[in-house]
C-alpha cells in the first residue's frame, strides 16, 4: 500500500467532514499528517521540510524497524488496567508512532487522524509519542466519526514521552457523534525541565466517552497542563477528568476546563492533582454552565499533598449563566438567544488552549461552528 | 408631545415595594436631570422602564411614544429606541469589547469598524480596550466611558443615564458630557440623566430638572437652579418650597398648574 499520501482514497464528503474537523487534507502549513482510517493506516508522511527532525510511522511498522520501541510500549498505560486495556493488547490495528528528534522544533503542527466511517466498528490504536530532549513541537489530532455511521467504539491507548528540556503541546480533539463508546486511556512522562501541554476539545455529541489521562511529573522543574473546553449536548455522557502526579522537584501542574451542559447532557468533570515532592504546585480550575433542567453537571476536584511544603489550589463554579449579563446585553439590542450564544462563545476561550496564533484561530473556528451547527 | 409615559408604576425588588404609584412624563426633545437622595429608588425607575428582570412591575404602564412596553421585552425596548447606561454595569468574561461595540452599531463581530467609528472610539480613549473582556478589570471611569460609547453607537432615541458622571475625572467628564450633549442635540433625542452633582449640567443643556422623592416624582424647569437649592435646603425643602413659589411647578403628573 502507498502510504505516501492516500487522501484521495476517502469520499469527497467524508473528506469535508474530516476538514471541520480541523484536519488540513492538503497538508498545508503541517510538518506531518497520519490518518488511520477505521482499521488500516492509509496516511502517515512527513513534509520533506521536516525530514531529519521528526519521524512519523504506524506503530505496528515501526515496532518491526525498531525493537527498542518495545520499551516504550505498556510502560505508562497499563495492559490490565481494565476491560479495554485487555482488548486492545489482544489485538489493535495500529496507531500513530510520532517521533520527535533531539533538539528539533517543528514550526509546523503534526496532524492526525483517526476516522471511522464503518458500522459497529470497535476502533482499536496504540499511539506512541517520543519528544526526544530539547525538541519542541505541537500535535493536533482529530478523532471522528462519519454521521452515517449508527454506531461504533474506539477505544485508544496513548504513551507519550516528554523527555528533558522538551516542549510537547498535544491537542485533541474530539468529534464523535451521538452512538459513538469512548475510551481513551493515556499517560505521559514528563522529565526534567520539560513541558507537556495537554488540550482536549470536545465540541460534537458523544454517547459515552470516559478517559483520564495522567501525567507523571517525574523531572526536575518539569510541568504539565490540562486544558479542555467541553460542549455536552443531545443526552451526551461524559466523565472527563485528568491526573498529574507530581514527584519531581519544583514541579507543576494545572489542569483548567470549561465546559457547558445542554440537552439532558450528564457531565462528569474530574481533575486529580497530587504533591508528592515538598516544592511542587498545582491549580486546578473548572468552571461549568448547566443550560436546562434535564442536564447535570458535576465537578470532582481532588488535591493531594503528601509532602509538608506541597501547594494545590482549586475553583471550581458550576451553574447557569447569569441574568444580569443576559440582560444586559438585551439592553443592547441583542434577543435573549443572541446573547446567550455570545456568552457561550466567549466563555469556551480557546485562548486557555496555548495555541500558537495560526492554529488558536484554526481551533477557535471549529468551536464556533460545532456551537453553531446544532 | 411626551417620550414616555409612566402611570401609577409600582415596582418591587426582592420581594420589597420601592416605586409605589408613580406617574410622570418625559418630553421629546429634551433633557431631564434626575435628583434624588441615595435608596429614593432611581435605579430601580430605570431598570423597570427598561424591563431588566430583578424589578417586577405590579401595577401600572410604561408608554414609549404612545406604545405600551410594560410587557415589552428589555430587547424590544432597546430596538424600539430606549437605552440605559448603567451606574453598575457587569463584568462579561469571554466577550470583548470590541465585538459588543459592533453589535451596538448593528454590524456583525467579522466586520471592521469605519473611519468615523474609529476616530469616537478614540475620543472616549477606548482603542486599547476593544480586546479586553466588557468590563472586567475596567475602572469606574473606564467603564463610564464605555457605557455612553455603547449607548452612542446604538443611537437611541430615549438615552437613560444612570450617574454618567459618578468616579469620572474632570477631563473625562467634559468629554463625556459634551459626547452625550452632541447627539441628543444632532439627533433631536430625549435624555433622562440621574446625577448627584451639578457639574454635568455646564455641558449638559438640560431643560427640565427633576427629583424623586418619598416615591413622588417631581418636575421642574431650570436644572440648576434646583441643585442649588437641594444644596442649600435639601430635598425635601427643595419640592416643597418649589411647589409653594409661582416659578411654575410640575406635578405628579407632568403637568402645569
Ligand atoms: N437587589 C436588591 N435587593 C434588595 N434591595 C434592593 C435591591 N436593589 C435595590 N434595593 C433597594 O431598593 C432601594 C432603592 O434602590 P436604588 O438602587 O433604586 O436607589 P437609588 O436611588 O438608585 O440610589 P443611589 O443614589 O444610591 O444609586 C434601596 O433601599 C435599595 O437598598
Ligand atoms: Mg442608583
Amino acid at each position: 500500500m502507498d502510504k505516501e499520501n492516500s487522501l484521495t482514497k476517502i469520499p469527497h464528503q467524508i473528506l469535508e467532514e474530516v476538514q471541520k474537523a480541523g484536519v488540513e487534507t492538503e497538508g498545508k502549513n503541517r510538518s506531518a499528517t497520519f490518518l488511520h482510517l477505521n482499521q488500516e493506516t492509509i496516511a502517515a508522511k512527513v513534509n520533506e521540510f521536516y525530514e531529519g527532525k521528526l519521524e512519523l510511522m504506524d506503530t505496528k511498522a515501526a515496532l518491526k524497524k525498531y525493537p527498542w520501541l518495545e520499551n516504550y510500549r505498556w510502560k505508562l498505560v497499563s495492559k490490565d488496567k481494565d476491560e479495554y486495556t485487555k482488548k486492545v493488547a489482544e489485538e489493535y490495528s495500529g496507531g500513530y508512532f510520532i517521533h520527535i528528534l533531539p533538539g528539533a522544533e517543528i514550526s509546523f503542527p503534526l496532524q492526525s487522524c483517526l476516522l471511522i466511517t464503518q458500522r459497529n466498528l470497535e476502533q482499536r490504536v496504540h499511539n506512541i509519542i517520543i519528544a526526544e530532549e530539547n525538541s519542541k513541537a505541537h500535535i493536533i489530532t482529530s478523532c471522528l466519526q462519519h454521521s452515517s455511521v449508527p454506531k461504533a467504539a474506539h477505544l485508544g491507548i496513548s504513551e507519550i514521552y516528554v523527555k528533558k528540556g522538551a516542549m510537547l503541546n498535544f491537542t485533541m480533539i474530539h468529534q464523535w457523534s451521538e452512538n459513538t463508546l469512548v475510551r481513551p486511556r493515556t499517560g505521559a512522562e514528563v522529565q526534567d525541565n520539560a513541558a507537556f501541554i495537554s488540550n482536549y476539545v470536545c465540541m460534537r455529541p458523544v454517547r459515552d466517552i470516559q478517559m483520564y489521562p495522567v501525567a507523571y511529573c517525574s523531572g526536575k522543574e518539569s510541568r504539565a497542563s490540562f486544558n479542555s473546553i467541553l460542549y455536552g449536548h443531545k443526552d451526551s455522557h461524559l466523565d472527563i477528568g485528568s491526573k498529574a502526579v507530581l514527584t519531581g522537584s519544583a514541579s507543576k501542574a494545572e489542569m483548567i476546563s470549561r465546559a457547558i451542559a445542554r440537552e439532558g447532557s450528564e457531565m462528569i468533570i474530574r481533575g486529580m492533582i497530587e504533591g508528592d515532592n515538598p516544592d511542587c504546585k498545582g491549580h486546578l480550575e473548572c468552571r461549568g454552565l448547566v443550560m436546562d433542567d434535564k442536564s447535570f453537571m458535576q465537578s470532582i476536584p481532588e488535591l493531594i499533598a503528601k509532602k509538608k511544603g506541597v501547594e494545590i489550589t482549586h475553583e471550581a463554579a458550576v451553574g447557569k449563566i447569569s441574568e444580569k449579563e443576559i440582560a444586559y446585553l438585551m439592553t443592547r439590542k441583542l434577543s435573549r438567544e443572541q446573547a446567550v450564544s455570545l456568552i457561550i462563545r466567549g466563555f469556551m476561550d480557546v485562548r486557555i488552549l496555548g495555541l500558537p496564533d495560526s492554529l488558536e484561530s484554526e481551533i477557535k473556528r471549529i468551536v464556533e461552528w460545532s456551537a453553531k451547527a446544532d | 408631545m411626551d417620550i414616555l409615559e409612566v402611570k401609577d408604576l409600582s415596582v418591587k425588588v426582592e420581594g420589597k415595594l420601592i416605586l409605589k404609584g408613580l406617574n410622570f412624563s418625559l418630553k421629546e426633545g429634551a433633557s431631564h436631570i434626575l435628583f434624588g437622595p441615595n435608596g429614593s429608588g432611581k435605579t430601580t425607575l430605570i431598570g423597570a422602564l427598561m424591563g431588566l428582570p430583578e424589578y417586577e412591575v405590579t401595577s401600572g404602564k410604561i408608554l414609549f411614544q404612545g406604545t405600551d412596553i410594560t410587557n415589552a421585552s428589555t430587547d424590544e425596548r432597546a430596538k424600539l429606541g430606549m437605552v440605559v447606561g448603567f451606574q453598575n454595569p457587569p463584568e462579561i468574561t469571554g466577550v470583548k469589547l470590541g465585538d459588543l461595540l459592533k453589535l451596538c452599531l448593528g454590524k456583525p463581530v467579522s466586520d471592521d469598524f469605519s473611519p468615523e467609528e474609529l476616530k469616537q472610539i478614540e475620543a472616549f480613549r477606548l482603542n486599547s480596550f476593544l480586546n479586553r473582556n466588557v468590563n472586567l478589570g475596567f475602572s469606574g471611569g473606564e467603564r463610564k466611558r464605555s457605557e455612553i460609547l455603547q449607548l452612542i453607537f446604538l443611537k437611541p432615541k430615549l438615552l437613560l443615564l444612570d450617574e454618567p458622571d459618578s468616579g469620572v475625572d474632570v477631563e473625562s467628564l467634559r468629554m463625556i458630557a459634551s459626547e452625550i450633549q452632541r447627539y441628543v442635540e444632532n439627533s433631536g433625542s430625549s435624555a433622562l440623566i440621574i446625577t448627584h452633582k451639578g457639574d454635568i449640567l455646564d455641558y449638559i443643556k438640560a431643560k427640565y430638572g427633576c427629583i424623586l422623592l418619598n416615591g413622588k416624582f417631581h418636575c421642574f424647569t431650570n436644572p440648576m437652579r434646583i441643585y442649588e437649592d437641594i444644596k442649600r435646603l435639601g430635598y425635601e425643602e427643595c419640592v416643597s418650597c418649589r411647589i409653594r413659589t409661582d416659578e411654575g411647578w410640575r406635578n405628579n403628573n407632568g403637568q402645569r398648574k
